[in-house]
């Protein structure tokens, strides 16, 4: 592929407003993700007491059931929007920036 | 003291297949009397198998169909193969076994090993696609020198595929003794003789279709005898887990972290080692190859990490099942003493749960699965060491290029054969070791000297062929060094007194090592090479964002 085609996207101004909000939006789910876990990790760590309270009054499950599931489950429903975001929005640019490019 | 032995043995058993079945109870793994139904179900999945590897063959003509299946898979397809991938027999016996020892706490490990997942969609898969054609090395050695980084990249996923093939090996040889009455050697043999009659034959598309069977069976098993066991209790988890609770050692304890997770050096250290050990593991960055394009790549994740997530949550809710209904019957321990060990040793809760729930018949269909996944894992491994091997080493290195597609294809397949027999003769010189400590190392390399040159390359205009090279060498020998000087080489091998280092996974300071070493190596290298290099970094970046360039899907 010629470094000629390459220039022209990246003289493209939308190639930077693709990149740069592709990349800050993966950017801001991984720090979700991250955050949520490693906050997770420091209540075991440093807190389980927090962790062992009762979901209800008298209840057996404690808080740290669902908190772990609502990880696993929330984490997959971001991949889930970025996926549909990546493959809609921006691919759309994307396709937009190569027929422009290859013009 | 007994907190790092838990951990250690929780990370080997979850990590690798069976791997527990060696790191905690060598020789506890007798020999069972033959099962025949698990061998007849396994026959099945055998021969439907090797149906599908014939009919893989003929499609198989081009380097591109053998290492990715010519790049022809949907991401659903995708999806399921790279759950089929992780989700090995080790997640299904281990975290199911950790839940009905210790409780909440092998829930908080089922975690760590998910959350990788979703980053790797984030800030690795589309980058991956648009960079890639068939191995890593493609990547980091893109603009990079070709001869070094490639063979510095191949010789690092040849040493993680070696050390997870003994891993899975000796896993596998404990399993099947246990699970079908089999000697140890014949069922090594068996399963190295399969690993190479896929991949040889069907290449990437018939270990693909082998993944997606396997994964398809184990959610279909892991459904199935959620719905048995929750039918015990009304459905209702909170009568589960009060049932569990008055019936366990520990009693409410169990549904609170325990001490598993108590000194958070540990824990950080060896969740940094699972998250970025993934995103270094050869296999697995292979099968972002395999689908057309980006697009397809983030589906795959999307579908993966969907089934893996529901996977570990199942498995967890059947080790709570199995407290009340394996550990309270004493048809399942030895010598009837429900205090004492349980039969086949500590990973098995969840078969006696599916003997318990769906008799023998489901018993023998639980055996067929975890069986089918270590064939499933080992094809993905020996395809990754055959691509380094024959595309990266032999194509790219040594020939320069001008080997012709039917060389390049002869020398993959002998590489699978020769791989094919190092892990048999591995697996059989390492039944009597204890193999935990190759876990660390596995996912210590693959975290310390495969990721940080990966992701650097694609993120980091700067790195020059000196920092990458370096600082991958930092890496590499930090994480080999602190795995020797830590209680699983140190005390376990070796028989010193004390480690000298004190944590198993040496991610949490071996990664940092590496990127400084590669960062000072690049920012101090002024050579016209390293000019050069961070030069051609603008035309990688588009084109590891827009796909322009990027290897298309072959015509079929």
């Amino acid at each position: 592929m010629s470094s000629h085609l390459y220039q022209k996207v990246r003289a493209n101004p939308r190639f930077a407003e693709l990149a740069g909000k592709r990349s800050r939006f993966a950017l801001l789910l991984s720090a979700i993700v991250l955050m949520s876990y490693y906050a997770m990790m420091m209540l075991v760590a440093f807190a389980p007491e927090a962790l062992r309270t009762p979901i209800a009054e008298g209840a057996t499950l404690t808080i740290g059931v669902p908190i772990g599931a609502a990880i696993i489950i929330g984490s997959w429903l971001l991949t889930g929007w970025f996926v549909s975001r990546a493959n809609g929005e921006f691919d759309q640019i994307n396709a937009e920036l190569i027929r422009e490019a290859s013009k | 003291v007994i907190k790092s032995k838990h951990l250690l043995a929780a990370a080997g058993l979850v990590l690798s297949s069976g791997l527990v079945l060696a790191a905690d109870a060598l020789g506890a793994a007798q020999k069972q009397p033959l099962n025949m139904t698990a061998i007849a179900m396994f026959f099945v999945f055998v021969a439907s198998t090797l149906g599908i590897t014939y009919w893989a063959a003929s499609r198989t003509k081009s380097t591109a169909d053998f290492y990715t299946a010519g790049g022809g898979i949907t991401g659903f397809q995708n999806g399921l193969a790279i759950a089929g991938d992780y989700m090995s027999a080790a997640t299904l016996l281990g975290l199911s076994a950790m839940t009905f020892a210790k409780g909440l706490d092998g829930f908080i490990y089922a975690i760590s090993f998910f959350v990788g997942w979703p980053v790797i969609l984030f800030l690795m898969a589309e980058r991956l696609r648009n960079l890639g054609k068939f191995t890593f090395a493609d990547i980091a050695s893109y603009r990079l020198d070709q001869s070094q980084i490639r063979t510095f990249a191949a010789i690092g996923s040849l040493t993680v595929v070696c050390f997870y093939l003994i891993v899975q090996m000796v896993g596998a040889g404990q399993l099947i003794k246990l699970l079908f009455g089999l000697d140890y050697p014949v069922a090594v043999g068996v399963v190295g003789v399969l690993m190479v009659v896929y991949v040889t034959f069907g290449g990437m598309i018939a270990t693909t279709w082998v993944q997606i069977i396997k994964a398809v069976l184990m959610l279909f098993g892991g459904t199935a005898l959620l719905f048995l066991a929750l039918g015990q209790f009304g459905f209702s988890l909170e009568t589960m887990a009060s049932k569990a609770v008055a019936v366990h050692k520990d009693g409410l304890k169990i549904m609170g972290p325990g001490s598993l997770m108590a000194d958070p050096i540990t824990a950080v250290s060896l969740s940094m080692g699972l998250v970025f050990g993934t995103a270094g593991l050869p296999h697995i960055m292979m099968r972002f190859f395999t689908v057309p394009n980006a697009k397809e790549a983030r589906k795959s994740v999307f579908v993966a990490s969907g089934c893996i997530g529901y996977f570990f949550m199942v498995v967890c809710v059947l080790g709570l099942a199995a407290i009340t209904i394996v550990g309270t019957n004493p048809e399942f321990f030895e010598g009837g003493n429900t205090a004492g060990k349980l039969l086949g040793g500590g990973n098995m809760p969840v078969m006696h749960l599916a003997k318990a729930l769906g008799g023998n018949l489901f018993l023998g269909f639980m055996s067929a699965v975890a069986f089918a996944t270590i064939l499933a894992v080992v094809s993905g491994l020996a395809l990754a060491g055959a691509s380094a091997i024959a595309h990266d080493l032999y194509a790219r290195v040594i020939r320069k290029g001008t080997a012709t597609e039917a060389e390049e294809m002869r020398v993959s397949r002998l590489a699978t054969l020769a791989l094919g027999v190092v892990a048999v003769v591995l697996g059989i010189m390492f039944e009597k070791q204890n193999v935990a400590f190759l876990v660390g190392l596995t996912f210590g390399i693959a975290a310390s000297a495969n990721f940080p040159v990966l992701i650097l390359s694609m993120y980091w205009k700067g790195l020059t062929t000196r920092g990458a090279l370096l600082g991958g060498l930092a890496g590499l020998v930090s994480a080999v060094t602190f795995v020797i000087l830590s209680k699983a080489v140190w005390v376990v091998v070796l028989g010193n007194e004390a480690p000298i280092f004190p944590y198993e996974q040496p991610a949490l300071f071996s990664m940092p090592l590496a990127f400084f070493f590669t960062w000072l190596f690049s920012v101090t290298d002024k050579s016209a090479r390293a000019g050069r290099e961070i030069a051609a970094y603008d035309d990688q970046y588009v084109r590891s964002q827009t796909g322009i360039g990027a290897a298309a899907a072959s015509a079929h």
